[in-house]
């Protein structure tokens, strides 16, 4: 699959279109198998290709993020556009992941 | 007393009123048809990029709580990166959609003949959902209200929910720019 890549020790995973509830399940899914298979440390979701995100979209980041943070990872979110930014501030998800340009 | 401009071009082109109704399938692949729908009905009345992306998330977070939370439709991959669900319960249902432009204000109501919420006020609690397991962040509720002006919940258990929002369209972008 070209949508989860694994780089050292980070879990690449690059995010749809439109991340909603429909889509949610299988990206957080995926991100957990790579995350306990391969032992990464770290996330990025790259938001490249995504003009649109939810509630759901909040879920599965405070997710990954809840699983990893314990063994000292961190979760970035990278190419984000103005819509993406203003959820993730509005959700408060700024302060516990790191947004990149 | 500041004075409000008239900012429309073209007043005869302005649509005074306008309604639409959609019924669809209680199935989360019908979540970005909703949305896209109630995007396109809306068009008309330029909205900027930033209101249109707020009622898209809006719709978009209604229509989820109705099909996972109303008609309680779960949908799991398993944890060994299936394509296809491996968890499908789904609840026969449908959901309705109704808008109605008013000159500038743009009304919507989402409703399902689901389950209802039993306590509406607990349920609009930021962070607060009642499925942590599929990974809800209890966010839906505070999207609406911070997305839309006017947010109204009227449920009652067993019967279903019915979700009024409004937006005054034209108004610009709310909140604070970092750029």
């Amino acid at each position: 699959m070209d949508d989860f890549k694994v780089i050292d020790n980070y879990l690449c995973v690059k995010l749809p279109e439109e991340v909603d509830h429909h889509k949610s399940a299988y990206i957080s899914e995926n991100a957990d198998k790579y995350i306990l298979t391969e032992q990464v440390k770290n996330v990025v979701f790259d938001f490249e290709d995504t003009h649109f995100m939810d509630s759901s979209g909040i879920g599965i980041i405070m997710g990954r993020y809840k699983k990893i943070a314990c063994f000292g990872g961190k979760v970035f979110a990278i190419h984000t556009d103005r819509q993406i930014k203003r959820i993730l501030h509005m959700s408060g998800l700024n302060k516990i992941i790191e947004i990149m340009e | 007393m500041i004075e409000i401009k008239q900012t429309e071009k073209n007043p005869e082109t302005r649509i005074a009123k306008n309604e639409m109704a959609l019924e669809f399938d209680a199935i989360s692949s019908n979540e970005s048809f909703a949305r896209v729908a109630v995007a396109a009905f809306v068009a008309p009345l330029n909205p900027t990029v930033e209101e249109m992306a707020d009622i898209k998330t809006a719709v978009s977070e209604a229509v989820t709580n109705a099909i996972i939370h109303g008609y309680e439709n779960i949908y799991g991959y398993g944890k060994h990166g299936e394509t296809k669900p491996v968890l499908l319960k789904i609840k026969e249902g449908k959901v309705y959609i109704r808008c109605r432009i008013e000159r500038d204000v743009l009304h919507i109501e989402i409703e399902d003949k689901g389950i209802g919420i039993e306590n509406v006020e607990k349920a609009m609690e930021p962070l607060y959902t009642t499925k942590p397991e599929l990974e809800r962040s209890g966010m839906g509720f505070a999207f609406m209200e911070a997305f839309m002006d006017d947010l109204e919940v009227e449920s009652k258990p067993m019967q279903g929910t019915v979700i009024r929002m409004q937006k005054k369209l034209g108004c610009g972008d709310w909140i604070y720019r970092e750029e």
